[in-house]
């Protein structure tokens, strides 16, 4: 029985680029227990859905998160258009399933380079950070924003995708995929990466379901549960199939990440052949009367919209609940256990977005 | 055994020229349809105060009486909403995204 | 459609030992949230098994509402049980993991059952006045 401290992690730390307090409990080199702290940027955007009127409130959710932009838009509009019961003309369904993959595409680059960095390699972190500025590029092009879309609304979409646009975003892709392919290779074949997430912070089948984790974390655990199952925007029509592994810990986690950033480019590929031409937005009338909890894949996980209108222009009630959110309580559980070291590496592992955490 | 798999996309990029831009001598190159700074043509305004009333961060300010038509450029956003809702079209947004500025102030038009 | 939703209204006394019903069945707890309506609280509790969403549902009054703590059955629960008594000033009986009211800073106590913003808040100024 060793001695007891409490060393604190965060807010403030060198892995952490958003405020995330952890109080770890550590016998010697081992963390007995750990308590998480969050609040440090609690904005209450959740309120100002009284204030802005329902067609206006798009541009505040797609702010709630500078990642995952363009899908916290989707899930929104996806939960108004639900309850007001529009149809949405099928090219803005297969044009949003562009952009929320690209957006996938992006994330998970962004999420590689910090995690290269958490564990110490500053150059496959600096070459993941390349690769995902030819992917902004084309956002830049297609949409007219680097990481706020702004191209997602009530009723469709903002913008459209010229058929040259097209062809020139898939020639990109085909650049952008060689180069993830040497990236991934590393990630998944490097004997000093794979010492530093091998066996790390495992957590089970079971636990995974029990401590309510999502996305990535549950995938990882061998659970095959993937919110785009739900077939909303154009997935019903694409071929895919959720990515699972089974071992639980970093290394699966990171493989999972990496296996989608292929599948997300296939499912690019597939809508781009099937895209339909015609309309991209219907008009909308009325206002919103009624609720729903709308459900949408991020790249973190699942994030669910509460949105609950009353038949006036402004909502009564907008919640969302974001991944990280609901992974909290699988990393509490990763980090009782572990080795110290290993601390930012596991924070890691569950891409904690903690702006979009507390809203 | 796969020790150091990057070796090889190293060494290549010893030999490369490096992707960053030296920014400030050598501007960035901005993509077309690129949502930048909102510019207005105002001998086209009818100070109709649509775009004043749909601002979704209150960045603009329309005087119907005095004909003025102000912007706190620290504000706008660039959605580029007013632009879908302006009658006239006299609103767009262009690809550049306007200088560094050191104080708060309205530009008026 | 999207997909169906069900929405079962339960009592607040039954919660646990119904959430205990879903764990063994495997559910997985995917939110719980509180609305205010009027002068009540509506709270709900989302499931999911395999996409199929199952909503618990009950009212409880604006304040001094109480409900038990599902810590005991989904460990997970505390952070969203932490989030409604801070930010609606519900009691949670035997939470897990209690923050007593410390989980957000807020300026000011339970935000989101106040009617308006008190004057004390100073109101964001109109463009141009700095």
């Amino acid at each position: 029985m060793g001695h007891r401290t409490i060393i604190p992690f965060g807010p403030q730390h060198p892995v952490l680029p958003e405020p995330i307090h952890i109080d770890l409990v550590v016998e010697d080199e081992k963390v007995v227990e750990a308590v998480p702290s969050i609040g440090f940027i609690h904005r209450g955007l959740e309120r100002l859905v009284e204030k802005k009127d329902f067609v206006e409130f798009v541009y505040i959710a797609e702010r709630i998160c500078g990642i995952c932009s363009f899908i916290h838009g989707q899930t929104y509009c996806q939960g108004v258009e639900e309850i007001m019961k529009i149809e949405v003309p099928t090219r803005a369904k297969y044009l949003r399933t562009i952009w929320g993959e690209l957006s996938r595409i992006h994330s998970h680059l962004l999420w590689a380079g910090l995690m290269a960095d958490g564990f110490g390699f500053e150059s496959l972190f600096m070459h993941s950070w390349r690769v995902r500025e030819q992917v902004l590029d084309i956002i830049e092009a297609t949409t007219g924003g680097r990481v706020i879309f702004g191209s997602c609304k009530v009723g469709g979409a903002r913008r459209d995708i010229s058929p040259e646009q097209m062809t020139w975003m898939l020639k990109q892709l085909e650049v952008v995929e060689k180069e993830m392919r040497l990236i991934v290779d590393v990630f998944m074949n490097d004997d000093s990466v794979k010492h530093r997430l091998c066996g790390v912070g495992v957590i089970s089948k079971a636990d995974a379901i029990s401590l309510g984790a999502v996305g990535p974390t549950l995938r990882g655990s061998g659970v095959a549960d993937d919110m785009r199952l739900l077939k909303y925007a154009a997935f019903g029509e694409l071929d895919f199939a959720p990515i699972s592994r089974t071992d639980g810990d970093s290394y699966s986690r990171c493989a999972v990440r990496c296996d989608e950033l292929f599948q997300s480019l296939d499912i690019i590929r597939q809508a781009a052949a099937k895209m339909p031409t015609g309309e991209i937005a219907v008009k909308v009338t009325g206002n919103p009367s009624g609720e729903f909890f709308s459900r949408v894949e991020q790249p973190r996980g699942e994030v669910v919209y509460y949105i609950k209108g009353n038949g006036t222009k402004n909502l009564t009630r907008f919640r969302a609940r974001t991944p990280t959110f609901a992974n909290v309580p699988a990393l509490v559980k990763m980090l009782a256990g572990c080795e110290l070291a290993d601390v930012p590496v596991l924070v890691l592992t569950i891409d904690p977005c903690i702006s979009c955490t507390e809203r | 055994m796969a020790f150091f798999q990057m070796k090889k996309m190293i060494l290549a990029w010893t030999f490369r020229k490096p992707v960053t831009t030296s920014y400030p001598f050598e501007p960035r190159k901005i993509c077309p349809g690129s949502r930048g700074r909102l510019d207005v043509k105002i001998s086209d305004c009818i100070f109709c105060t649509l775009c004043d009333k749909r601002c979704p961060t209150q960045a603009l300010d329309v005087d119907k009486a005095n004909k003025k038509w102000r912007i706190d450029r620290l504000r706008c956003i660039s959605c580029g909403y007013c632009v879908e809702v302006c009658p006239k079209k006299c609103l767009t947004l262009t690809g550049d995204h306007g200088i560094p500025t050191v104080t708060k102030e309205m530009e008026t038009f | 459609m999207i997909e169906e939703q069900t929405i079962i209204g339960v009592m607040p006394e039954m919660l646990v030992a119904e959430a205990r019903k879903l764990c063994e069945q495997g559910y997985r707890l995917v939110q719980i949230c509180a609305t205010r309506l009027g002068e009540e609280l509506q709270m709900d509790y989302s499931f999911d098994l395999n996409r199929k969403f199952v909503n618990f549902r009950f009212l409880l009054p604006k304040t001094g509402g109480r409900v038990p703590s599902i810590t005991g059955v989904y460990f997970c629960a505390f952070t969203y049980e932490n989030e409604i008594s801070d930010l609606f000033g519900v009691q949670v009986e035997g939470n897990a993991l209690d923050f007593k009211g410390n989980f957000y800073t807020t300026a000011m106590k339970h935000p989101f059952i106040q009617d308006a913003v008190p004057a004390s808040v100073p109101a964001p100024a109109k463009p141009g006045v700095q």
